[in-house]
């Protein structure tokens, strides 16, 4: 992808240390020695690799409904390359990328991705937003034993040799959130609410389970279709419950509605009564309901883009260089950037681009510079992150109240929430 | 039936027609392209059952139905339960908390099989379901609506809201369809690996004949009394109903075998692609389903599995490299198709080549064409 | 349910319900008022009806952005103006259509709905070209904004009333055209008996696009109207569609008094389905309810001829 040359030593110890890279540490050195592995030695089945390039695919939608949200995946995803490739590349070989359209269409997806993976034979797949769109690439890549790098936060209950997921699941957000408001707001009772479909239907059912193992009251739980655009009943029934929380998992063309029309309803969020808590509502989303409409409440996601570190800073300054002054970085889009270098650490620590030596190389694997801080692979493919809560602000980012101490274990299928 | 009958039912234009299409689909496509792309032909091919179907109440009956993902995600959907539940045995499924059930039902904490998931693990009754079940449906709302005289653009809404209405019920009830995901990762039918190449070939082919049994049907409909009194119906109604005919039960018949139709359609897409979602029982796609007949002719059952290819392959290959142009390209193309071709390439081909044809065949010289091409449509 | 609760905090909650659902039924009637003066006089669906709409939001996000660049001392006052500047820009849009496309397909109303599908591909590309992928948040006036309480425990939404007075409003002017101008006059002859409106000297050509351009002008108002409750992005429009359509089909197509009748009962059922039994259910039950009468009605519940 890139096409500059940089075969000295010395250019490249120049490079690391300049701070606008973000170049992940390994655990091992080959990354850092020059002779290039032979192409034969780190390449036994056959895919995309030269003595050059290694070729690996990017799949989202670009058009389609979920062109939007998927936008600032690839943005991320080639950024990331973009830097990787500066900085020397994978075991020598400059990335080379291969993007194919999801049209927002499952069974597209699924097709796209056997075209990546048997008539491209691509290294490594990013992409993937919706767990549908997984869903019906996830036998592709089991049979055809790709490695898929999956960024969106999700309901878990998934954990696939073929997949590496660098989004949270669901308990790593829900728990903690549901913790902290309890904690620190003193939340008794609980509205759900929720688009109807999979993720906040298993979502609500452990975030029902942990607020009742707590102790604490569910007053009411509902689900709107998907496009659903009118709330002021069920806006009606929380002012007749009366809960403490608002817990709104509320997606897509209706998060928008259900914002303004509860700001409209005369629920001040900046009140707190009820407080509001999401965790579907990044600064992407914010973008189109509008800081003023959602001010005050509360998400709970693993990175925000006003997250103080110096890793996040090197980082908003590169993503604002390359795409655009004006652009948000929501948790989704973070977790994207996070694919490619978590993808270079395990094959450069197993020394080949074989998926199952990669696969084996991956739990362990860490990255000290995320931007969202410190991540490491666990052996179920989740990444062990923390978990913070933000407080939505009038010009559309979060002002991050809360982290949690101790990075978050990812666990898919936890045992007494299902 | 006599050799006459068959004669005038199969002229030799029509078999001139199905063997080249037959030459095109069983001898060309298959040496031309390797397995991945003729898995998508076949994925294409899909479809065309549901133009066909299309072609015989729209083109040939006037009545336009813009939900006919309806019955091919419901055949689709059948015999996606009796793919998921083989595929759901007890050794497979160890890890889930509930073995033997399929996976999405144990995400949604079901502990046993829904009453009306039992049936399907039979696969006798599997593939009539595939076809009963669409066309008992379809016959449901053709009976309300054709009895008491609805027609044209209230029906096509109330085709449009049936389709809403199952789309949003599935998405739903997650539990017990799948929801959103829809049901995914089927592996084997009867115990045959379908995921094999070799299999993808095998169904390649079934997909096919099936295909070429419904162009047989089709075609006998349309040259026999039945096809003449469809389309005496499309221009004419009030008179075909002073003459006698009972004419909601001709539609009823029309939009229930075009209901089968998109059934097998939705079936074999199931077997050749492995998964089976809601995204194809929606306004959306049944749209885009209608306008594949369109574009081929609506008034040529042949012509719509033409139309059908091209337009998926169109969206194929233009959607990797131009997909900003391609939603342009596909909206113009509606409005092209119904402005300016709408005869589609079965019009084109009937004004331009058809002639040159017969002066070909016949050897001698030709007199004028005695094809009109047929006017308007609708009321 | 109800056992916790006093008299007067259950009243204000019924009373709010009702408020909730009066809104609802005024959202309806704008979505639906457009289609229904374009279907009875012409008997097309315009399957666009949504992108005209969602063209009047843009609008409103155009005029709101200028107005804060450049007149901020006017941001109050914007919004008139931009629902004014949305209707002009719908119903222009819908002249042009009309002038290029329908009349073409005048006699054949079921490839009018293909050709308008099409239309509206290729209208919500554009926006997507032009405005980007992503919604666009339109700045709100601050009166818009929160909730009167007529009561202490009454809150109502300024939105809400602004939309019921809107709708209100836009409704009274329809009549006043329909019913005392004299294109309404010719507009109610043309439906009537098109042949003989002709003979007489009517220009059917051109009431037919006037009618036409009004229908998506309404359109682009209740899309401007719209941006205060709902999402503005390139395929905003596809979430109207089908409620707009029934509304339609269900009034019947003789006059627009069955269109706000038929508004009317498909709002309150589904509001209060809502409020008793969850959202998802509401809607389905709602749609079989809607489709079912249309069955054994199928003129629609408030049409005394029987139309094809």
């Amino acid at each position: 992808m890139s096409d500059r040359k940089t075969r000295s030593f010395e250019i490249l110890r120049r490079k690391l240390l300049v701070a606008s890279l973000l170049v992940p540490t390994v655990t091992l050195a080959p990354s850092l020695t020059w002779a290039a592995p032979k192409t034969a030695d780190i390449n036994s089945t056959g895919l995309a690799v030269t003595d050059k390039t290694v070729t690996v695919g990017i799949l989202h939608s670009v058009t389609g409904t979920m062109a939007i949200s998927e936008t600032g995946s690839v943005q991320a995803e080639k950024l990331a390359i973009e830097q990787i490739n500066a900085a020397g590349g994978v075991l020598g070989r400059k990335i080379e990328f291969i993007q194919e359209d999801g049209a927002s269409d499952w069974p597209t997806f699924a097709e796209k991705s056997k075209k990546l993976l048997v008539n491209d034979k691509v290294a490594a797949v990013f992409g993937c937003w919706t767990s549908a769109s997984r869903k019906a690439v996830l036998p592709v890549f089991e049979q055809y034993n790709g490695m898929l790098y999956y960024p969106t936060f999700y309901e878990g209950l998934e954990q696939s040799p073929n997949v590496i997921y660098t989004g949270q699941e669901a308990t790593q957000q829900i728990i903690a959130g549901i913790d902290w408001v309890v904690k620190n707001k003193g939340a008794k009772k609980f509205f759900l609410l929720g688009s109807d479909y999979i993720w906040p239907r298993t979502s609500n059912k452990i975030a029902r389970k942990h607020i009742e193992k707590l102790g604490l009251k569910v007053v009411g739980e509902e689900y709107y279709p998907l496009g659903h655009t009118q709330f002021n009943s069920v806006i009606n029934k929380i002012k007749l419950k009366k809960p403490d929380v608002l817990y709104a998992i509320v997606v897509g063309g209706s998060n928008v509605a259900f914002y303004k029309q509860l700001k409209a309803a005369g629920i001040d969020m900046t009140k707190e009564a009820p407080t509001v808590l999401t965790i579907s509502v990044t600064e992407d989303e914010i973008r189109g309901i509008g800081g003023e409409n959602i001010e005050g409440a509360y998400a709970a996601m693993k990175y925000f883009q006003s997250l103080t570190n110096s890793n996040n800073q090197e980082f908003v300054k590169a993503f604002k260089a390359r795409w655009g002054d004006d652009i948000v970085i929501g948790d989704v889009t973070q977790a994207a950037y996070l694919g490619p270098w978590l993808w270079k650490a395990a094959v450069e620590k197993a020394g080949s681009f074989d998926i199952d030596k990669v696969r084996a190389a991956s739990p362990g694997i860490e990255l000290m510079t995320a931007p969202e801080g410190y991540v490491r692979i666990h052996e179920n493919h989740h990444l062990w992150s923390k978990t913070r809560i933000g407080k939505a602000k009038r010009d559309g980012q979060y002002e991050i109240i809360y982290e949690t101490d101790d990075l978050i274990e990812p666990d898919p299928f936890p045992a007494g929430y299902q | 039936m006599s050799l006459i009958n068959l004669r005038s039912i199969y002229s030799r234009e029509t078999i001139i027609g199905f063997s080249v299409l037959a030459a095109l689909v069983f001898v060309l496509m298959p040496l031309v392209f390797d397995i991945f792309r003729l898995n998508l032909i076949g994925k294409y091919l899909t479809y065309a059952f549901v133009a066909i179907g299309i072609a015989l109440t729209w083109g040939y009956g006037g009545i336009l139905s813009l939900g006919q993902g309806v019955f091919f995600g419901l055949g689709g959907y059948c015999l996606a339960m009796f793919l998921k539940l083989e595929a759901s045995t007890p050794e497979a499924t160890k890890i889930q908390s509930t073995p033997g059930i399929p996976d999405f039902m144990d995400w949604n904490q079901l502990t046993e099989l829904p009453w009306f998931w039992e049936p399907f693990n039979h696969m006798g009754f599997s593939l009539i379901a595939v076809v009963a079940i669409p066309v008992l449906f379809a016959y449901v709302i053709a009976a309300a609506m054709f009895k008491r005289r609805v027609g044209g653009v209230y029906f096509a809404i109330i085709t449009q809201a049936v389709a809403a209405i199952l789309t949003i019920l599935i998405i739903g009830q997650q539990g017990y369809t799948g929801g959103v995901n829809g049901i995914t990762d089927l592996r084997t039918f009867g115990g045959w690996d379908i995921r094999t190449d070799s299999a993808k070939y095998i169904l390649y082919f079934v997909n096919g004949i099936l295909l070429f049994v419904c162009l047989f049907i089709a075609q006998f409909v349309i040259k026999s009394k039945l096809g003449r009194i469809l389309v005496a119906i499309r221009e004419r109604e009030e008179r075909v109903r002073f003459s006698g005919y009972s004419v909601s039960e001709f539609k009823i018949f029309i939009f229930c075998l075009a209901a089968a139709f998109s059934a097998i359609g939705g079936a074999m897409f199931t077997l050749q692609v492995g998964f089976m979602s809601p995204s194809f029982v929606g306004i959306v796609p049944s749209i885009e389903m209608v306008i594949f007949a369109a574009v081929g002719g609506r008034n040529s059952i042949i012509g719509v599995v033409y139309g059908t290819l091209l337009v998926n392959w169109a969206k194929t290959t233009f959607s990797e490299t131009f997909p900003e142009l391609w939603l342009f390209a596909m909206g113009a193309l509606f409005i092209g198709v119904v402005m300016a071709f709408p005869n589609g390439l079965a019009g084109l081909f009937n004004q331009h080549l058809r002639p040159k044809l017969h002066k070909l065949l016949s050897g001698k010289r030709s007199t004028e064409s005695t094809v009109t091409t047929v006017g308007q449509f609708d009321k | 349910m109800f056992a916790d609760y006093s008299m007067v905090e259950l009243t204000s909650i019924f009373a709010m319900q009702g408020f909730a659902g009066l809104i609802l039924f005024s959202v309806f009637v704008l979505m639906a008022l457009g289609l229904a003066i374009i279907f009875g006089q012409m008997g097309v669906i315009n399957m666009a009806h949504g992108e005209f709409m969602i063209l009047g939001a843009y609008v409103t996000y155009l005029t709101s952005s200028v107005f804060s660049t450049y007149l901020p001392e006017y941001f109050g006052s914007y919004f008139f103006l931009a629902m004014a500047l949305a209707f002009c820009a719908s119903a222009g849009l819908g002249a042009l259509v009309e002038w290029g496309m329908i009349r073409h397909l005048y006699r054949r109303p079921l490839d009018t709905l293909l050709a308008t599908w099409g239309l509206s591909l290729i209208l919500q590309q554009i926006y997507r070209s032009v405005f980007g992928a992503r919604e666009v948040g339109v700045e709100l006036p601050e009166w818009s904004m929160g909730s009167i309480a007529l009561t202490d425990m009454i809150e109502v939404p300024i939105n809400g009333i602004f939309v019921m007075c809107l709708t209100i409003a836009i409704t009274f002017c329809v009549y006043l055209m329909m019913q005392r101008s004299s294109l309404g006059k010719q507009i109610r002859a043309v439906v009537q008996n098109r042949p003989m409106a002709g003979a007489v000297g009517i220009n059917t050509e051109k009431v037919d696009r006037h009618t036409f351009a009004i229908g998506c002008g309404i359109a682009g108002i209740a899309g401007s109207a719209f941006t205060m409750i709902g999402s503005t992005g390139p395929t905003a429009g596809q979430l109207y569609i089908v409620d707009t359509f029934l509304v339609v089909v269900f009034g019947g197509a003789a006059s627009l008094l069955g269109t706000i009748a038929s508004a009317f009962t498909i709002s309150q059922a589904q509001s209060t389905m809502e409020f008793f039994l969850s959202g998802s259910m509401a809607k389905v039950l709602t749609l079989l309810v809607v489709v079912g009468i249309l069955m054994i009605r199928p003129q629609g519940l408030f049409t005394i001829k029987v139309r094809k």
